[in-house]
Order: structure tokens, then C-alpha cells, then sequence
């Protein structure tokens, strides 16, 4: 144990201030590295996907050729000139059906995915914060979702609650905060600790005052890239549960319906195929995003993303 | 602003105290639980008392205690046995409730630069959080950053622009802009280099006795401590056992661990100067 360090002259000369940095990269945090973000290779593929898909679906009324829901063509004819990717069993133009369909999968899941982000980690952040029998309770329920398969609790909730657009993005929502509560949970108990958090509290910052000014800018990006990447599979389970006919009801066109259609029918490949690329393309997109967004905002990645890209 | 150049030297003369000691410790206890049952006891029976103006040295070897009874101060921990009297006010450990407001005058300093200020937050929002209890200190957030001699665009960075002694003299300024009248130092120049220590340790003082503060320094480095401090408390296996003024503290030590102490401290041997000694 070293005890006393040689006494030093108070007009000691200042050299720290020459090591001080001479403009700071983070001054700008958030504005430079969103779109840096998308600056990793696949950060741009997967945004190039993303915003493609967006225009299909904000256009689709104006891109799509036929009625989406209309009945005039032949039955099962393969991709030809007039029907671009096939028709299905009823006559309809697969190619209207996927595009017009992208208008409610894509806003679905982006709210599905923002609601029980907001909703687990408002859960999991009083869990860290407030502990105790607070977080064993909100804990245990987390767990209780978390001992069954998503898609088959999806399942049960949404058939217990009837088919539909509205029933599906519930039971997503209900099968999926636990995941986010997790995660803000255990960073919000290691914020919670640090000297900052308790310099704000001696500072006599509220509880709630504490976790929205001092701990959630230190969460917040983990839960953004969960988040990014959980639409992909907010997507796959909202297709999964149409493809269970719990989900969208017909006529209205969804991909999962579409390949729950297209299983019946073999022989007709495109009736399955096309819907189930357009899942793959977006799940891929979403994902390619999340990657890219974790590593820029990761601060051990971060560096190496900097140094490869600018 | 007094600058740290006219820092005054080791002032002996014993602050009086206006009535009352602004902080009274009558002996205070805390305890810890240990894995596997049983209890230790950081802190036994600590009485002290400090007074207007005053700056208290509180010296001892790792382990001792002294950052337990920096927590006891802040209300951070909660006294197994014994009170904290600030100004007249109980101090009670701070729970999930809001920090009551007559104890708002204590602030802290921790040990640990790299922690004590929030990465994602500018250092100006960080600094107006304490500005906003004080809104008669005469301080905004560009003389605060003056007075612990950092640049006015300071205020615009976030802290992993500044080094651990910027940082360091930030926390301070963020400690001072609440208008304590406590200023509690849990070893805060510990993580710093040599060079540095003095300096901060002085601004600290001049600081906190420039804004009508008291301060209590807890460090393990006895040399600085006499540089700042009125009085100094010894404190060893969580008792305090001996306070004087710092003077008598250095020129006749009564306990014999104190004696220890002062002997540990490392000498100069002819073998050369550290920079910046002379």
C-alpha cells in the first residue's frame, strides 16, 4: 500500500490543456451517426432494399396493374406478358396482391415493433430501477411469456381473440416486449450504480426525473438495434400467422396468406414463391440494418466501423 | 476568482464556527452484509463534527472507511446506529424518494473521474441540473467552467473529450454550481496523476471556502491533505482516532498510527526530484 505522494507546487505549469482535444467528434452525436450507420456495405443494402419497399408501398395503387382483389384471369396461369408473376387460385394478379399487401405488412410491423419496444422497456426500466418486488413481478411475467415458443403463444392469443389484422398485431405485441424488458433491465441496473446517476440524485432528481434524463440516453441505443432488427421477425410472425389463417382475413392480400394459399397449389410455384421472396427481401433489409446500426452504435465496434468507412 | 496560484498555504488558524457545527456525526455506525451471513462494520462509532468554512482533512489507509462515511454524509447509506446532523436536519439515506430539499447543501465529489459525469449528456446540460437548486449562486455555466479553468466551449462537448483531470475539475464545477455548504471530496484526486493532485486538491479548497463552503477531503495522501486542510481526522479500521489541526497533526502526532502514516510518506533521497517539486 502506497501512502502520501510527493508534495507538488500549486503553479505547476498547466499541460493538460495542450493535450485537450481539438474538436469534438461527438458534438454532433446523433445527426452524424444515424446515416453513418448506413454508410457500412451492408447498412446500404439493406437501406437500398428498405427504401425500394417503401416507395412499392406508398405507390402501390399507382404500380399495381390490375384490382388487387378483382377475379378476371384465368385460374393458375404462370408468369406470362399480362399476369408478371402468375395468378392464384381465384384468377388474381399475384403481382397486384404483393404490392397492394406491402401496404398494411410493413406499417404493421413497424407499429407492432415500436409499441412493444415502448411498452418492454418502460416495463424493464422500473424493473431495473426500482427492483425489489417491482422487478420480481414484472420479471416473472416476462418469463412466463418467455417459457413458450413466440409463434405458438402468438397462436393461442391471436385464435383466442378471433382472426384479424387488429387480433395478430396484439398478440405480437404481447408475445414480444419481454425481449426489450431484458435488455433495459439489466442496463438500466448497471446505470443505475454509476456515479453520474447518483451525482444526479444528490442533485434531488426524481426517480422518474433520474431514468429519463440520466439513464435512458445511455440505454436508448441497444433497445434501437433490438428493435431494428425485431421487425424482421415481427414480419415473419404476423406471415406466419396468416399463413395459419389467424392473421389478415380474406380477400385481403398478405404474403403469409399467399403462401399458405400457394402450399395447397404445388405445381404453381409462383403463388408461394414471389410472397415468400418479398418476406425474405425485407427480413433481410431490416436486418442488414440492425447489424449495421449495432455496430456503429456500439462503442467497441464503433472505432472499427469508423476507420473502414471514412 | 481567487486562481490557484494564491492559494493560501496550509492555514492552521481553526475556522470558528458560527454557533451550531454545520455537520454533526454523533457516533455514526454502518454495516455491510457479508456473503454467507454476518455483518461488517465499515464504520464504528464515528463522531466529528464540522464547522463554517472549515476544511477537514480525512485521512487513512485503504479499507478504512472513509468512503462509508463519505456515503453516511450524502445519505447514501443508512446509519446502522448513531445520526448525521446537517444544519440542524437529520440526514436520512436517500431511497427511491426525491433527495429532500434542506439537504440538497450537501454535495459530493466522487473518486472515480471517468464515472462521474454522464457520457451522453453535454456538459452544459449536466452543469444546469445543478444550476437550477442555485439559482442565486451568481454562477452560470461559462464562469463555473472559468473558475475550474477550462475553455467556455467546454460547455458545448460531451465528457469523453476530456481527460480524467478535466473531467475531474468538471464534477467539481457541477458539485459547486448546487450552492452546497458541504462540499464532500471522496478521494477525488486519488485517480489523478502526481501532478495534478495538488492543483485540484487547492481549487477544491479555494472553491468551496471562495463560495462560503465547507469542505470535508478524504484522501489517503496525508501530504496534500496538510496542504489543504484546517483539521485532519485520522481514521484507521473504521474509527476515527485522532483530530487536530493539521499542524499538530504533522509536528506531533499522538497516536501511533498516525505516526505510521506520516512516516510512510515517501521522501526525497538525493536521487533526483519528481518535476514539478521544486
Amino acid at each position: 500500500m502506497s501512502i502520501g505522494t510527493p508534495k507538488q507546487p500549486a503553479n505547476a505549469p498547466i499541460t493538460e490543456a495542450a493535450r485537450r482535444d481539438p474538436v469534438d467528434p461527438g458534438l454532433k452525436r446523433w445527426q452524424i451517426r444515424f446515416p453513418k450507420a448506413l454508410r457500412t456495405p451492408l447498412g446500404i443494402v439493406g437501406a437500398g432494399i428498405l427504401v425500394l419497399w417503401l416507395i412499392a408501398a406508398i405507390f402501390a395503387p399507382l404500380l399495381a396493374p390490375f384490382d388487387a382483389l378483382a377475379q378476371n384471369f384465368p385460374r393458375l396461369s404462370a408468369p406470362n406478358g399480362e399476369n408478371l408473376l402468375g395468378t392464384d387460385t381465384l384468377g388474381r394478379d399475384v403481382l397486384t396482391r404483393i404490392l397492394v399487401a406491402a401496404r398494411t405488412t410493413l406499417p404493421a410491423a413497424v407499429f407492432v415493433v415500436i409499441c412493444s419496444a415502448l411498452l418492454g422497456s418502460v416495463l424493464g426500466a422500473i424493473a431495473g430501477y426500482f427492483g425489489r418486488a417491482v422487478d420480481e413481478i414484472i420479471m416473472r411475467i416476462a418469463d412466463l411469456v418467455f417459457a413458450f415458443p413466440t409463434i405458438i403463444l402468438a397462436m393461442v392469443i391471436a385464435a383466442a381473440l378471433g382472426p384479424g389484422l387488429k387480433n395478430a398485431i396484439i398478440a405480437i405485441l404481447l408475445v414480444s416486449w419481454p425481449s426489450y424488458a431484458r435488455v433495459t433491465r439489466s442496463l438500466v441496473m448497471t446505470a443505475r450504480g454509476s456515479e453520474y446517476v447518483i451525482a444526479g440524485r444528490l442533485l434531488g432528481f426524481s426517480a422518474g426525473r433520474s431514468l429519463a434524463r440520466e439513464i435512458a440516453p445511455n440505454v436508448i441505443s441497444p433497445v434501437v438495434v433490438l428493435a431494428t432488427l425485431d421487425v424482421g421477425s415481427a414480419i415473419l410472425t404476423m406471415a406466419g400467422l396468416s399463413f395459419l389463417s389467424l392473421g389478415a382475413v380474406p380477400p385481403t392480400p398478405d404474403w403469409g396468406a399467399m403462401i399458405s394459399e400457394g402450399v395447397s397449389q404445388f405445381a404453381a410455384w409462383w403463388i408461394a414463391f414471389f410472397p415468400g421472396l418479398c418476406i425474405l427481401t425485407i427480413v433481410m433489409a431490416f436486418n442488414f440494418i440492425g447489424d449495421s446500426l449495432r455496430d456503429t452504435l456500439d462503442p467497441h465496434t464503433a472505432q472499427e466501423v469508423g476507420e473502414t468507412t471514412s | 476568482m481567487t486562481s490557484i496560484d494564491q492559494a493560501p498555504a496550509a492555514a492552521t488558524a481553526h475556522s470558528p464556527a458560527a454557533g451550531a457545527p454545520l455537520l454533526e456525526l454523533d457516533s455514526v455506525a454502518c454495516e455491510y452484509k457479508l456473503d454467507g451471513g454476518g455483518r461488517f462494520r465499515a464504520v464504528n462509532g464515528v463522531s466529528l463534527q464540522l464547522g463554517r468554512s472549515e476544511v477537514l482533512g480525512l485521512v487513512g489507509e485503504s479499507g478504512c472507511g472513509k468512503s462509508t462515511l463519505a456515503k453516511l454524509i450524502c445519505g447514501l447509506e443508512k446509519p446502522a446506529d448513531g445520526t448525521v446532523t446537517f444544519d440542524g436536519h437529520p440526514v436520512r439515506a436517500l431511497g427511491l424518494k426525491k433527495r429532500a430539499k434542506e439537504l440538497l447543501g450537501i454535495q459530493m465529489v466522487f473518486q472515480n473521474p471517468y464515472a462521474s459525469l454522464n457520457p451522453r449528456r453535454r456538459i452544459r446540460d449536466q452543469l444546469d441540473d445543478a444550476l437550477a437548486l442555485n439559482p442565486d449562486g451568481g454562477w452560470t455555466v461559462e464562469s463555473l467552467l472559468d473558475a475550474v479553468d477550462l475553455p467556455a466551449d467546454s460547455a458545448q462537448r460531451y465528457s469523453h473529450s476530456f481527460s480524467g483531470g478535466q473531467r475531474q475539475r468538471i464534477a467539481i464545477a457541477r458539485a459547486l454550481a448546487a450552492g452546497p455548504k458541504v462540499l464532500v471530496g471522496d478521494e477525488p484526486i486519488a485517480s489523478l496523476d502526481a501532478f495534478l493532485q495538488t492543483r485540484i486538491a487547492r481549487m477544491m479548497r479555494d472553491l468551496a471556502i471562495d463560495s462560503g463552503a465547507s469542505m470535508i477531503f478524504i484522501s489517503h495522501d496525508l501530504s496534500v491533505v496538510r496542504d489543504i486542510a484546517d483539521r485532519v481526522a485520522v481514521m484507521e479500521a473504521g474509527r476515527i482516532v485522532e483530530v487536530a489541526p493539521t499542524d499538530q497533526i504533522w509536528n506531533d502526532p499522538q497516536h501511533p498510527y498516525t505516526k505510521k502514516l506520516l512516516a510512510a510518506i515517501p521522501k526525497v533521497d538525493g536521487k533526483g526530484i519528481i518535476p514539478g517539486s521544486d
